[in-house]
């Protein structure tokens, strides 16, 4: 499904990313461990297509097409989905202005009629119990006046609307009570098929014990340096990074 | 340089005929306003009010000044001041600021003028609408003039629509002089949707008797050059102004709000919010002055001007100023000029929206403030599919228009 390789990406003057090979199947988990700074958003940032970052060496494909050659929304059309680190506030645009936009332009792109505003309605509710969102949240600006926990569940609620084949969950679980967690885990499981792919960054153990990864990476320094199973998380979250820092030295 | 000669030679010239147009009111202030303009003439960008329009430029080329009569279907409310059901010389060219060069040439050249009478303790329900329509088969100068008296605890609500159905350079000259007497209350809305060839010279001048109200809304969708004056003079304890404006340019548009709310006594209120997006190579610009009197007490005053530059090549000047004597008031003011929310920008794009819509929405977003504020429900709900045409390029001709389509 995605397949980076040699990926090297900068902000501005600095260099992030330094060498990023990584291959992800249909249906297979990744999850993405690390210190700060060691890039993770960085490459969640660069697959999803933020302008902000400059790849400066190597290649993505997705699905067989060369994604750095995509525009940002092409990507999301392409079923390409970020829950980000922290979702910003739109004042002023409805969340129901914004998720009907969102979800008619990807239908347009895949050729399709635009959903009548009924059925639209009926999709927003069904998915919203999903992650049990407040209806008075989609009268609102999107965002504006949500708590941290209502920010996440908002992300779920969105990938929940736009059915994507890949996601990248940004510490989707920073912030978020224990049960919050498991209400945007639960949920993110429950939209997974057996051709969802996923990214997970994480700094803890425990979303992983919700979204079972099939392989776990350790970013430092811009570079995948060690890559294991599950338990390869349960072992950081014991014995934390400098072991692996140890080795590499 | 020094157009105002063409306009001192017309009034020498067809001045006499004016007169011969006009009525006696009008008649018994023009040779003065004459005298006025043709000492001063036009005003520079040296002067503190006209320092963002060049006022000799718009007025250089060569019109034809319009001397159609007016013509006003039988209405309710609504006369030709020939007409008048009472004697207006108590309130024509008296709230005017006669020293305006612009309010000056306007009632020099001036032939014909709009009333809108609402009798004492009369509520109207039904809004009262202006339609101007700018027509011409050459280049077309036309003065206009609107007197609106609101009577004692008096309600009305007016909108002035401003088109233009010829393809052709207008030059308007507009003076409206209002009038709302104690617990009296207007809602006036101004919107213009002109062609790019259109240079606007708008100076209202709005007068407020004890505990009356206002609410003005100053909406600019489509324009060439616009140069709005609004002042209001608050004469009556308890009143209360809203002077609120949408202003939205793009292309090579020109559009500049000058304002001035002056306090005279105490606990009066005045509310100010004025939002610009300005695109392309459009040109903004919004001053607006509370003065507060010595004796005005109590006063309670909020300006804001929030402003949104879409493009790196527009432009706009932002200058709140408030001049206070009085020591027992609560006044603030702030502007804001801000670019397009990146971060915005592109969490909508990840989401799939495409960038040309994700900026729509954001303008619309940033615009929507102003249009929510809109009391007069159908106007308001008008407004914001209109808004949202203009931000998507579909409003360059006027939807109404036989001539456009």
């Amino acid at each position: 499904m995605l397949e980076i390789k040699n990926l090297h990406a900068k902000v501005g003057d600095k260099e992030i990313l330094k060498g990023i090979t990584l291959t992800i199947r249909d249906g297979e988990i990744h999850a993405l461990m690390g210190t700060n700074g060691a890039g993770k958003s960085t490459l969640s940032n660069v697959i999803v297509g933020n302008p902000a970052y400059e790849v400066t060496e190597g290649s993505i494909t997705f699905n067989g097409q060369d994604l750095l050659a995509m525009s940002t929304e092409e990507r999301a059309h392409a079923g390409i989905f970020m829950s980000f680190q922290a979702p910003i506030e739109i004042p002023g645009v409805s969340m129901t202005n914004f998720m009907r936009a969102a979800v008619n332009a990807r239908r347009e792109a895949l050729g399709k009629e635009p959903l009548k505003s009924t059925d639209f309605l009926k999709i927003m509710r069904e998915k919203r119990k999903l992650v049990e969102m407040d209806q008075k949240l989609m009268n609102r600006s999107v965002n504006e006046g949500f708590s941290g926990g209502e920010r996440k569940r908002n992300e779920i609620f969105q990938m929940a609307m736009l059915e994507p084949t890949f996601c990248i969950l940004d510490e989707t679980d920073s912030g978020l009570d224990v049960d919050a967690l498991r209400i945007v885990a639960e949920g993110f499981n429950k939209l997974r098929t057996a051709e969802t792919s996923a990214i997970v960054i994480t700094h803890y153990q425990r979303l992983l014990d919700y979204i079972r990864p099939d392989f776990v990476h350790v970013l430092i320094g811009g570079r995948i340096v060690k890559t294991g199973t599950a338990e390869l998380a349960q072992q950081i979250e014991n014995q934390g990074f400098d072991w692996i820092k140890e080795e590499q030295a | 340089m020094k157009s105002e000669r063409q306009y001192i030679e017309l009034y020498q010239e067809a001045g006499d005929l004016i007169k011969s147009k006009s009525c006696a009111v009008m008649n018994a202030v023009r040779d003065e306003a004459f005298a006025t303009f043709e000492r001063q003439g036009f005003p520079t960008k040296k002067e503190e009010r006209y320092k963002y329009t060049d006022v000799d430029a718009a007025f250089s080329p060569n019109y034809g000044i319009s001397l159609t009569p007016l013509t006003i279907k039988p209405s309710l409310y609504i006369y030709n001041v020939k007409d008048a059901p009472l004697d207006i010389t108590p309130y024509y060219n008296r709230v005017a600021n006669t020293k305006d060069s612009i309010t000056a040439l306007n009632t020099a050249l001036v032939h014909d003028a709009l009333l809108i009478h609402v009798p004492a303790n009369t509520l109207v329900d039904d809004p009262i609408v202006v339609d101007n329509w700018l027509r011409g088969t050459a280049p077309t100068m036309t003065n206009r003039r609107i007197l609106l008296l609101i009577e004692k605890g008096a309600s009305a609500t007016v909108i002035i629509n401003d088109h233009a159905a010829d393809k052709q350079r207008f030059l308007l000259t507009q003076v409206v002089e209002v009038y709302v007497q104690d617990n009296a209350h207007l809602d006036l809305y101004e919107i213009e949707e002109t062609p790019p060839l259109c240079s606007r010279f708008s100076n209202i001048y709005i007068q407020q008797g004890r505990d009356s109200s206002v609410k003005h809304n100053a909406i600019t969708l489509f324009n060439g050059q616009t140069r709005n004056l609004c002042d209001v003079y608050l004469k009556g304890e308890g009143a209360e102004v809203t002077l609120n404006g949408c202003a939205i340019g793009s292309a090579s548009q020109r559009i500049d709000n000058n304002t001035l709310i002056h306090h005279q006594v105490p606990r009066c209120q005045s509310n100010q919010l004025y939002k610009y997006v300005v695109d392309d190579h459009a040109v903004g610009a919004f001053a607006g002055k509370i003065l507060v009197d010595k004796g005005a007490q109590k006063t309670t005053s909020q300006e804001t001007n929030a402003n949104l530059c879409a493009s790196s090549d527009a432009r706009m000047y932002t200058q709140p100023m408030l001049e206070i004597y009085a020591d027992d008031v609560k006044c603030a003011h702030g502007s804001t000029v801000g670019v397009m929310d990146e971060a915005a920008l592109f969490y909508m794009r990840q989401r799939g929206i495409p960038e040309v819509e994700a900026r729509t929405l954001l303008k619309n977003a940033f615009m929507g403030q102003v249009i929510d504020q809109i009391k007069f429900e159908p106007l308001r709900q008008r407004l914001y599919v209109k808004v949202e045409k203009r931000f998507r390029g579909e409003l360059d001709k006027c939807e109404d228009c036989r001539l456009c389509k």
